[in-house]
């Protein structure tokens, strides 16, 4: 066997930062393909949002005010968690991280909520997901996007935990970044519903 | 309490039952050898919960052989009942048998033998070619293997619990929505992919990361072996194409479950929609698959050769021309949908296309081999057979391409002949010749070349000899799935020819088995003590000792390089004494065998509708995944004083 000296030396502190890079690459790797699976949901509501049978069509269904204001609320959210992790990256204030993570969890919260809201309206009046090939498109893409919101809430309170428990160390400022990357993703996977789905459903 | 999951979901009719008692036996007697050695503590530590690459990679490699036996039943039990099913005599499956038999013999042969052994292959050698300790992501890794293994538990448990589907590998709808597939078979489908889907979008997450962040000092993107690059390729491949899968079985499970209408005839739902997104998937499904057969015979062939690779850069280039055509070509599977000409002699041209660059790689093995001094090793001599047999199906594959003539032989045997000569000729000799070419690296000795020879010609001999009647029967008209023919069609002759094709390929299969055990019995006078096993190494992996360590490399390795093994060896670098330091190793852990665990109970409780028990499964998951990402010590150090002492052993030896 053959060796040769490798002439740079790894200390703890490379070697941490190497693991956070890796995760955050890993990381932008798995959005790359996230956009695959919302790609082919809204590619299926292309193809469907007509297939109304005899049903109600977007243009009936959805209230613009309403879908406005959860708009504004994701993407105040989104904000909120901005200013969490450049208190994280630049200042190491702890408590300010807690601060603006609990409001974007807040603000998160009151999205889910009022997106359950829509859907039981939309139920209790008749207009479930067996209605149509179009309703169907339109709660498995928009519901898709409200598991993922759920599902980063939930990332969101075991993070808060873990700065809580650990601090702001190396380790917990990557993981701040890394959700930070899925959040902002949601947020403009959300955009693109907010066009496609109800401003061009409302003309 | 239990959903639809009744007593009569247990097998009723005889040979469901015998196979049934069988896999019972098989896992009684596996369980009770563990218990009676009493290995239970040293296969948890050891196995279970390792996250080191190349144990991960045998049990890979162990999960695909477990279910070839049983994806070659199926074929077997298929062959059979076509030779006896004629005119009056009606064989001895029901219809509705025979059809999950060969949805059954599809779904294993593609996910869970073909994948894992895909999976398996690169785990084992990979982190050794970009000369890395590990992975990117070694937990995930063992995650990987962990949902992959549940997926293939899930389909084995449709045989004694319930039924498989009856649809077709890609279960079109509106055949596998709930209206004329009401039983839970298409449930298990959806269910068992679903986790072995999921396993493979994290696998290729890992190793595309892998490559891009773990080579070592100075292995630029031209310098990787062929072999990471065409995995490099097949792994972007499954991270653009498996979202796509992922959502299509999706949409097909919503249709089924919530009762909505994606896929269904009425209520404005649209078929065709699926089979486009399915196809999406499948057709760079095969890419994922060939591609890395196609770097394991470049590094074969460069080896028995004793020459280095011709056309390197032309190679690469083909991986990546490759790699971006396999997205334009899926409407290629459904010519007769009736997208209109336009669309269909764009795709048809696009797949002639592909023909293109892969002629390019045959030329470059040939043109290899040309003036080599050839060994005649077996993988050798499955790469000879590779080439032959992988052109005559990329011509025949040609031949489909023509829109035309592709509406006549649109889901005749002729295509079934097609895809088997391409996988069998293309993925299954080259992953087999893989395993025997590195074998020696992961276990330290050679398997037994005498039955590895008598292997090669058991398989070739034996797939011409199935698969050519299968073309004529196609250009005659039979069509595919038939489990019954008119005596008055004259088919069954080439039907019998076949089936004899089919016993030779089973002799195959017992000697491919044997090759192993007298590997193992004879390993004495096949040890590989240099680590280089073959003699002519030119890539990292034969760098290291066989066995390797448990972190590979004492010291990583930095390359000058193409070839950085030769220039080790026959170089001018200055050959230093080692200088160890510090090695950090991810530590194992359990929690990849428990999600996997939880997994199939989960996707066990959606399928009989078991509500409960498919939510503690979610909360079980996410509670797994938190409590992982709580533990912050997921690392060990081994101190530059053991890696001496381990080093210096290993030397004496």
């Amino acid at each position: 066997m053959t060796t040769e000296i490798l002439h740079h030396s790894e200390d703890a502190h490379e070697l941490h930062h190497n693991k956070e890079a890796k995760a955050l690459f890993g990381f932008w790797v798995y959005i790359m393909s996230d956009i695959l699976l919302f790609g082919s949901l809204f590619a299926v509501y292309a193809v469907l949002h007509n297939n109304t049978f005899g049903g109600p069509s977007a243009k009936d269904l959805f209230s613009m005010p309403f879908v406005l204001i959860e708009t504004l609320i994701l993407l105040t959210s989104s904000f909120t968690y901005g200013l969490a992790s450049v208190y994280a990256r630049h200042h190491d204030r702890k408590d300010m991280v807690v601060f603006w993570m609990m409001v974007t969890m807040f603000l998160g919260v009151a999205f889910v909520t009022m997106e359950i809201s829509e859907f039981a309206k939309l139920f209790s009046e008749g207009h479930s997901w067996q209605a149509s090939g179009f309703l169907s498109s339109f709660f498995t893409l928009v519901g898709t996007h409200g598991v993922h919101v759920t599902l980063g809430l939930v990332w969101m309170g075991g993070l808060l935990a873990q700065v809580l428990k650990y601090g702001l160390t190396q380790t917990t400022v990557g993981k701040i970044s890394t959700l930070g990357l899925f959040w902002h993703f949601l947020d403009i996977v959300w955009i693109f519903i907010f066009t496609f789905v109800y401003l061009m459903g409302a003309l | 309490m239990l959903g639809n999951l009744t007593l009569a979901a247990l097998p009723q009719d005889h040979i469901v039952l015998g196979a049934s008692i069988f896999m019972g036996i098989c896992a009684v007697g596996i369980i009770g050898a563990i218990t009676y050695f009493k290995k239970w503590k040293w296969l948890w530590t050891e196995w279970l919960t390792s996250v080191d690459h190349k144990k991960i990679g045998i049990m890979y490699v162990i999960l695909a052989f477990v279910m070839i036996v049983r994806g070659f039943a199926d074929a077997v039990m298929m062959k059979a009942q076509q030779v006896f099913s004629v005119g009056t005599s009606y064989g001895y499956l029901p219809p509705e048998h025979y059809d999950q038999i060969f949805t059954g013999h599809a779904v294993v042969m593609i996910f869970f033998v073909a994948m894992p052994l895909l999976f398996g292959l690169i785990n084992l050698v990979l982190p050794l070619q970009i000369g890395s300790r590990d992975v990117a992501y070694p937990f995930l890794n063992s995650l990987t293997l962990w949902l992959t293994v549940a997926g293939a538990a899930l389909v084995n448990v449709s045989l004694a619990i319930g039924e498989f589907a009856a649809v077709g590998w890609l279960a079109y709808p509106p055949l596998s929505g709930i209206l004329f597939s009401p039983g839970v078979g298409v449930d298990y489908y959806i269910w068992a992919l679903q986790l072995s889907g999921a396993a493979s979008l994290i696998g290729g997450i890992n190793f595309f990361a892998t490559i891009i962040m773990m080579r070592c000092k100075g292995m630029t993107f031209m310098r990787m072996p062929v072999f990471v690059w065409t995995v490099f390729g097949s792994m972007a491949l499954v991270i653009v194409t498996f979202p796509i899968f992922t959502a299509a079985i999706s949409l097909l499970a919503l249709d089924r479950l919530m009762g909505m209408h994606f896929f269904t005839a009425d209520f404005g739902g649209n078929a065709m929609m699926y089979i486009n997104l399915i196809w999406a998937w499948g057709h760079p499904e095969v890419y994922i698959l060939v591609l890395p057969a196609f770097g394991i015979f470049s590094e074969v062939v460069s080896m028995f050769s004793k020459k280095k690779l011709f056309g390197y850069t032309t190679m690469i280039w083909a991986v990546i021309a490759i790699t971006f055509l396999s997205f334009v070509v899926w409407a290629h599977h459904f010519f007769t949908m009736g997208a209109g000409a336009d669309v269909n002699a764009f795709f048809g041209i696009m797949t002639m296309i592909i023909a293109v660059p892969t002629g390019v790689k045959v030329f470059n093995w040939l043109f290899t081999m040309f003036r080599g001094r050839i060994t005649f090793a077996s993988p050798m001599l499955w790469l000879i057979g590779f080439i032959f047999t992988f052109t005559i199906g990329g011509m025949t594959g040609v031949l489909l391409a023509v829109p035309g003539a592709d509406f006549q032989l649109h889901n005749s045997l002729f295509l079934i002949a097609h895809f088997h000569n391409t996988i069998i000729g293309g993925v299954v000799f080259g992953y087999f010749a893989g395993l025997i070419y590195w074998f020696p690296k992961i276990f330290g000795f050679k398997l037994s070349e005498s039955f590895g020879k008598a292997t090669f010609w058991a398989w070739i001999i034996g797939f011409f000899v199935t698969f050519i009647p299968v073309y004529i029967l196609g250009l005659q008209g039979m069509t595919r799935r038939l489990s019954h023919i008119d005596a008055g069609t004259g088919w069954e002759p080439l039907l019998i020819i076949s089936a004899i094709g089919v016993l030779i390929i089973a002799v195959g299969v017992v000697l491919l088995i044997l090759q192993f055990v007298m590997g193992v019995i004879q390993r004495k006078n096949n040890m590989d003590t240099t680590g280089d096993a073959w003699g002519e190494g030119r890539t990292l992996e034969w760098s290291t000792s066989s066995p390797p360590p448990f972190y590979n490399f004492a010291v990583i390795p930095t390359v000058h390089g193409r070839h950085a093994f030769w220039d080790m060896k026959y170089g001018n670098a200055v050959k230093e004494t080692p200088h160890y330091e510090d090695i950090h190793m991810p530590r194992n852990t359990g929690i990849g065998f428990y999600i996997g665990g939880i997994a199939f109970l989960m996707c066990f409780g959606i399928v009989w509708h078991i509500w409960w028990l498919a939510g503690a499964g979610i909360l079980g998951i996410i509670i797994a995944a938190i409590v992982r990402s709580f533990d912050y010590h997921t690392e060990y150090t081994v101190s530059a004083a053991q890696v001496a002492t381990i080093e210096g052993a290993r030397t004496n030896k």
